[in-house]
């Protein structure tokens, strides 16, 4: 089936993601993950419904145009440091990724879904790219990477959030597709100040607050 | 009506961000939230006359919500436009317009009908006060700023997928979208069970985050500390209350379903642990404003532990969501004044507010000892009555505990805020040409004030309103 095989490749596109050591690559794989995630839809052969079009349409354009746009914003000041400089190496990156990968099928297993579905893979799926935009979260220094991982956990939410999608009213996918894209946008910004405050965009220099 | 409500700050915000006057923007604040105040009390008459199918209505535990969140706002409103001619060296162009929008996001998560708009209001309300915390623009703010949006989208994420979770449960009950609340409740027996648990957890972990509920609350006291006092106070009662009534909205499903007895012990759980935590935290505690982050941490705790007991301390939980919201004004706000006096917000710098600041040094004393549960402040009355409910036999020893822990953070908080109060001022310290004014402090003054009168008092129509909200929450719609 296209669905499973797109679904594979989003799982790919997580290992491919915690074991890259350049920004800009990072931010590629990201977002083709994104297009291959607003394109599924069409391959669960929903392309009938008119809404569903729609929606491929808008989720292709803010994942695979307006938040690649949002990142190049973002990077085109930042000429020194393109490294992701993780805390953890990347063969242990990995590692954890497979972990989280073989955890999200034992939680999936735990979760009925309704008979004869043709979702079986959609929720180890989303589940192992939320823990993958976890591990990003958690283990990578740079402002910029904490946003790819922010989207990737997105990703996750929204490959889930499939299942659902010729039920879901128009008015909730689209606030949900906005606000993805506003917080980046926002993150954007926020970044640049970083950027011009500390002179880089690491965030161990984020670590004045404490108790 | 309700359009109307969410119509007019967004729509003054977005006016607020086109024109270049200083003062008209400013006095728009106050304009708009008495404006929104009076539509709020109007449309109240009609909360129990709801009707179904539709995406937008305020019910009892809306309404409720929204009219502690439009009080707070009146107050934080009349305050601010004395606060901006403080620092006429920032541009409030953003700030006027973030905080409006903040109203109209909030009217909107209120009156949601819907888990799914709900959910975008509230990453809405994220992101709309992140520029808030951001006013001082130096790089504790940044660091503040960026701690908050971060933490807080992948809270709210989480959210998300707990939304989904919800709506796959009830995908599998055979329910047809658009699930809204009322049908949700009403056929919340056919729902799929564990993703309806999975949902809550998710939704328990995503809100609570926006709460500030612990483990979850570290960007708290960053925010809460690095924004100006009046934002403080605003994040303090009024986001807090946004996050607390999308978690009721998913807790009363849940208790439809019949699961209450799963969903009580982690709201329990998770209040208790919340108030260890400020409790911990608040020892020693040398910057007033991170004192004041973990007693909102507190109070988040004390809110899910009344929920999470249930029955007349669900009630009293709802009630102490008005007398937090307005005590940690007072609270903000005052230690914002004294900030400004001392230009620090530490100890040993911050000492013997009382005599620099007198109104404010006391109105902060005052506040101390409302938020720790002294009466006759609305503090009292909340917390004396959930202790009273948990101590009754199953949940004894909840109720030991939460007295003891109450006891405990009242002691922390009592060794911080009596030097800061009644200290010695150093006599190096910088002096500001900071005074108290009546703009400063007359909003602060009434509120402390309404805090007091509503732990005396409260009008039939409020009680009734409450114990609607209450009913509800517990899931009889």
């Amino acid at each position: 089936m296209l669905s499973d095989l797109l679904i594979a490749l989003i799982v790919l596109t997580n290992f491919t993601l915690v074991a890259t050591a350049r920004i800009n690559k990072m931010i590629q794989v990201a977002v083709i993950q994104g297009v291959l995630l607003g394109l599924l839809p069409l391959a669960m052969g929903l392309g009938r419904h008119l809404h569903i079009v729609l929606m491929v349409i808008a989720a292709v354009g803010v994942k695979g145009w307006l938040i690649p746009y949002l990142f190049r914003r973002a990077t085109r000041k930042i000429k020194i440091d393109r490294e992701v400089s993780p805390y953890i190496g990347f063969t242990a990156s990995l590692v954890l990724c497979a972990l989280g990968t073989g955890l999200a099928v034992l939680l999936a297993g735990n979760l009925p879904l309704a008979p004869g579905s043709q979702f079986k893979l959609f929720v180890p799926a989303s589940l192992s790219t939320l823990l993958t935009g976890f591990i990003l979260l958690i283990t990578r220094r740079k402002a910029l990477t904490q946003v790819v991982g922010y989207l990737v956990l997105e990703n996750g939410i929204y490959l889930f959030g499939l299942m659902l999608v010729e039920d879901m009213p128009m008015l909730v996918e689209t606030g949900i597709l906005l606000d993805l894209f506003v917080g980046i946008f926002v993150m954007g910004i926020v970044i640049n100040h970083i950027t011009v405050a500390f002179d880089s965009m690491d965030t161990r220099h984020l670590a004045e607050l404490k108790d | 009506m309700v359009w109307f409500l969410i119509a007019l700050p967004l729509l003054a915000a977005a006016l607020a961000f086109s024109i270049n006057s200083v003062a008209a923007r400013v006095r728009l604040l106050p304009a708009t939230a008495t404006l929104h105040l009076a539509g709020l009390l109007w449309s109240l008459r009609g909360w129990d006359h709801l009707a179904p199918g539709t995406w937008l209505g305020l019910d009892a535990l809306g309404g409720w919500t929204l009219l502690v969140i439009s009080v707070l706002f009146l107050f934080c409103a009349w305050y601010a436009p004395a606060y901006l001619a403080l620092r006429p060296d920032r541009d409030n162009r953003v700030f006027v317009a973030s905080f409006l929008a903040f109203l109209g996001l909030a009217t909107l998560l209120s009156a949601a009908r819907h888990p799914g708009l709900v959910w975008v209001a509230m990453e809405t309300t994220t992101l709309a006060t992140a520029p808030l915390i951001y006013f001082n623009h130096n790089r504790r703010s940044i660091e503040a700023t960026w701690k908050y949006l971060i933490i807080g989208s992948v809270g709210i994420a989480l959210a998300l997928l707990g939304t989904l979770f919800l709506a796959y449960s009830a995908h599998m009950g055979g329910l047809e979208e658009p699930l809204f609340f009322s049908s949700l409740m009403q056929g919340a027996g056919q729902l799929s069970r564990p993703w309806l648990r999975a949902g809550f957890v998710l939704a328990l972990v995503g809100y609570g985050t926006k709460m500030g509920l612990a483990p979850l609350h570290t960007w708290k006291p960053d925010a809460y500390g690095e924004s100006p006092g009046v934002i403080g106070a605003l994040l303090a009662g009024g986001v807090t209350s946004c996050a607390f009534l999308a978690l009721l909205r998913f807790y009363a499903i849940v208790a439809a379903a019949g699961e209450i007895q799963f969903a009580r012990e982690l709201m329990v759980g998770m209040g208790l642990l919340s108030m260890l935590w400020a409790a911990v935290f608040m020892v020693r505690q040398l910057d007033i404003r991170r004192l004041l982050a973990y007693s909102s941490v507190e109070h988040m705790g004390i809110l899910a532990f009344g929920i999470g007991i249930g029955g007349r301390a669900a009630r009293f939980a709802l009630f102490h969501l008005a007398a937090n919201a307005l005590v940690k004004g007072v609270l903000f706000m005052s230690a914002g004044n004294i900030n400004r006096s001392y230009a620090s917000k530490r100890l040993p710098y911050v000492r013997g507010a009382i005599r620099r600041t007198p109104v404010s040094g006391w109105l902060f004393f005052l506040g101390f000892l409302a938020i720790t549960g002294t009466p006759p402040f609305a503090p009292f009355i909340s917390e004396f009555n959930i202790a009273a409910t948990a101590l009754a036999r199953p949940y004894l020893w909840t109720g030991v505990a939460f007295l003891v822990l109450l006891g405990g953070i009242f002691l922390a908080m009592s060794d911080t805020v009596v030097q800061v109060v009644f200290g010695t001022p150093p006599p190096d310290r910088v002096r500001t040409p900071y005074r108290d004014t009546l703009a400063t402090t007359a909003p602060l003054v009434l509120a402390l004030a309404l805090s007091m009168t509503m732990g005396l008092w409260l009008p039939g129509s409020l009680t009734e309103m409450i114990r609607s909200a209450a009913t509800l929450v517990e899931g009889h719609p």
